[in-house]
């Protein structure tokens, strides 16, 4: 007893000295550094997938106790995960891939971040700086391949930059107009050592935050918005963004202004409020695009005037003068000629007019708004079968708006954006600018880590989902209660819409008839799964997917040929919409 | 002379910043009428003067996106201020012993250098504003041009010093 308890003593001895040593060791290895300083700069998780060139650095991370990694089953997946995660969370994701393969398999994702002005930091393995463009195994040209799809992008090639270009890169993604940055780390850098200075300064000098116009240009706003008679606030993903979303609440209500927002800007405005005109543009509402066509005033917030949004550009908003209030100078003035540019942060624009305006009314445009509500609701024909526009709304009511929606790309997108109220700020988490099919999955992984106890939803549709099914893995490892609610129609249904009304019905490769069982399949990865054909299955299905807090798929079997309506013919006016 | 700008552009002296920047033009559908590269007074800084086609809004869009790029220290459009603006060509002409004091005169007439003299050949050397360098370069057509190289437009503001903000 004696001699192993004096063993004991010694091996316990021998852990403290490690551990002071440890704690008082100054030089590090560069992988070491670099989970050292995302420690530091408040990291928690990482989305990625492990490779060669970046063994070091998961050699490193496996003895992090801060750092949770979460690993998908391809880095495509990481990188829609790491932006979901921020979507829904506000701050930065983190996705990690190896150098070549894994880091082209990352493109996708970071373009879809660009697009979509999503702050995310994505970390690349490269070959060893003396085997750079000697064509080595898995080497790709990854700096230069992101470069137009990132904020900005590095390439470490100094051990000693490791801890500034990590900062750096932080602050660049989430700063001003948010969006990713990509970090490509030789290999070698990642095992020669440095020492580590955690308050080294950080200079950029090309990098300004933009600054706010100045008191005379917000002012003619604001007696703009005071002489308005017929008023509409179309807001965008800049208001989440600047979380602005109580600021704009109150300026509406204040002066009464409808408010239409963009599918990025969906949840910034409360959509079961009175003067909320729910989503505008090629699928928006009759009401919010006759809305916008007759204003007098569009006050653009956190917008970009997208093509999908404005239609034919000439006779957009055309009675109206219009304001565009945006954090990147380079956004106004783009696509639309406006008459009160204003560059700023939406929070601090806003509540520069609020102390600018007095209440308002407006109550005779209301009531021709309330009268087109009436007029034009958003609707479909009820035959009694099973309608994908009817699983959305039961989705909606039973979580009252307050759940989290991740979604696909498609038909089932545009329903949610449509039919799906949201009440909760952040919560709408969708694909925008790119236009990514196999987003939502991997994006409602990201949601669910970010928010654990919440209620999460990916909205998908069959084809869509298919694009990155192996996650399906990912939800079971980590036990995501996520509810994947699949909008079955075996077909590509946007693009057979597309061609049912412009190609003359030719339903050229659009037709998913062969297509596996979804319910066999989710089994097969060890999640709960089940089929829905009849309207009356559709609530208790639900209501037993939410309520068993696991991961579950529900393949409803809609309706095939549904089509989105409204709808505005691609370059037309928003003036004239298809309604079905 | 319509509608082109000359840009002065300050950007850090890293790798890949000529990249970044050509590419945004050509990314956006922007015309590059010529660039000059090179080191300023600080060695980590270096001044592109471009030389770019195109109307107000292109002008606008162009320094604005520019601006975005985080190298880019900062841009100026200065057309339309008082600067001194120069380009440098080389010009190799036939020059049969026959022709050659013609083209020296010309030469001359220019305040041109020849820099080397081959068997039926000269190169020509001129700097000077856009308008002298294209005069020169027609000037010497009849002879038959064999090769030209030309720099790409250079420019300083006169006055003091010019300050980064």
């Amino acid at each position: 007893m004696s001699v192993r308890s004096e063993r004991m003593s010694e091996v316990m001895q021998v852990g403290s000295i490690k551990e002071k040593a440890e704690k008082s060791r100054t030089v590090f290895s560069g992988a070491e550094l670099v989970i050292k300083t995302l420690e530091d700069l408040g990291v928690e998780v990482i989305f990625g997938f492990p490779g060669g060139a970046v063994l070091p650095l998961y050699d490193a991370l496996y003895h992090s106790k801060k750092i949770r990694h979460i690993l998908t089953r391809h880095e495509q997946g990481a990188a829609h995960a790491a932006d979901g995660y921020a979507r829904s969370s506000g701050k930065v994701g983190v996705c990690i891939a190896t150098s070549g393969p894994g880091a082209t398999n990352l493109v996708t994702g970071i373009a879809n971040a660009y697009m979509d002005s999503v702050p995310m930091v994505a970390i690349t393995g490269q070959v060893a700086v003396n085997a750079i463009g000697r064509d080595s195994f898995q080497e790709a040209d990854i700096t230069g391949i992101t470069m137009p799809i990132t904020k900005h992008n590095f390439l470490i090639k100094d051990v000693k930059e490791i801890v500034p270009t990590l900062k750096k890169a932080f602050y660049i993604a989430s700063t001003g107009r948010p969006g990713p940055v990509l970090i490509d780390l030789p290999k070698d850098i990642t095992v020669k050592e440095a020492e580590y200075n955690p308050w080294v300064d950080v200079e950029i000098p090309g990098y300004r935050l933009p600054v706010m116009s100045g008191n005379g240009t917000i002012s003619s706003v604001a007696e703009a918005v005071m002489q308005s008679e017929k008023p509409v606030i179309y807001a965008g993903g800049g208001v989440l963004k600047s979380k602005a979303e109580k600021e704009l609440l109150a300026f509406a209500e204040k002066l009464n202004i409808p408010v239409t927002t963009t599918l990025m800007g969906k949840s910034c405005f409360p959509e079961n409020h009175p003067l909320s005109l729910g989503m505008l543009g090629m699928h928006g509402t009759v009401y919010a695009n006759y809305a916008v066509s007759q204003c007098d005033l569009l006050i653009g917030i956190g917008v970009r005037f997208a093509d999908r949004v404005t239609g034919d550009v000439s006779t957009f908003a055309e009675n109206a003068r219009i304001v565009h209030i945006d954090i990147d100078p380079a956004e106004i003035g783009k696509n639309v000629a406006v008459d009160f540019p204003v560059i700023g942060d939406a929070k601090e624009v806003l509540v520069r007019l609020l102390e600018l305006t007095q209440e308002k009314k407006n109550t005779q445009w209301l009531k021709t708004i309330e009268e087109w509500k009436k007029q034009y609701p958003l609707t479909y024909k009820d035959n009694g079968k099973l309608k994908p526009q009817y699983v959305i709304e039961q989705i909606s009511e039973l979580t009252g708006g307050k759940a989290f929606v991740a979604t696909e790309v498609g038909q089932h997108q545009m329903w949610a954006a449509q039919l799906y109220k949201t009440a909760v700020p952040r919560t709408f988490i969708s694909s925008g600018g790119l236009g990514t099919m196999g987003f939502g999955l991997p994006a409602a992984i990201g949601v669910q880590v970010a928010n654990p106890d919440a209620v999460v939803f990916d909205i998908a549709g069959d084809g869509s989902l298919q694009m990155n099914i192996q996650e399906l893995a990912t939800v079971v490892q980590y036990e995501l209660p996520i509810n994947i609610a699949l909008i079955n129609n075996r077909y590509l249904g946007m693009v057979r819409q597309w061609q049912e009304i412009f190609h003359g019905g030719r339903y050229s490769q659009t037709d998913l008839s062969c297509q596996p069982d979804f319910v066999k399949l989710a089994e097969a990865y060890g999640m709960e799964a089940l089929r829905v054909e009849k309207k009356e299955e559709v609530r208790p299905a639900l209501k037993k997917a939410i309520e068993s807090k696991k991961p579950v798929l529900i393949d409803f079997w809609v309706e095939r040929e549904e089509n989105v309506f409204p709808m505005v013919p691609p370059g037309g006016s928003i003036k004239k919409m298809l309604r079905g | 002379m319509e509608n082109k700008h000359t840009l002065s552009v300050l950007v850090e002296n890293r790798p890949g910043v000529l990249t970044r920047v050509a590419g945004l033009f050509a990314r956006r559908g922007y015309n590059i009428d010529s660039l000059a590269v090179g080191r300023t007074e600080n060695p980590a800084v270096s001044r592109m003067t471009i030389v770019v086609e195109g109307d107000e809004y292109v002008i606008e869009q162009v320094t604005k996106q520019l601006e975005k790029l985080v190298e880019v220290i900062e841009v100026s459009d200065i057309t339309k201020k008082e600067h001194v603006e120069r380009e440098l060509i080389l010009i190799k002409v036939k020059a049969e012993p026959s022709v050659r004091g013609e083209i020296m005169q010309i030469v001359d007439i220019f305040r041109a250098r020849v820099v080397d003299i081959g068997k039926d050949t000269l190169i020509i050397e001129a700097t000077g504003d856009i308008g002298k360098i294209n005069a020169i370069e027609s000037s010497m057509k009849p002879f038959g041009i064999l090769e030209v190289v030309r720099t790409g437009k250079v420019a300083m503001l006169r006055g003091p010093k010019y300050e980064i903000e």
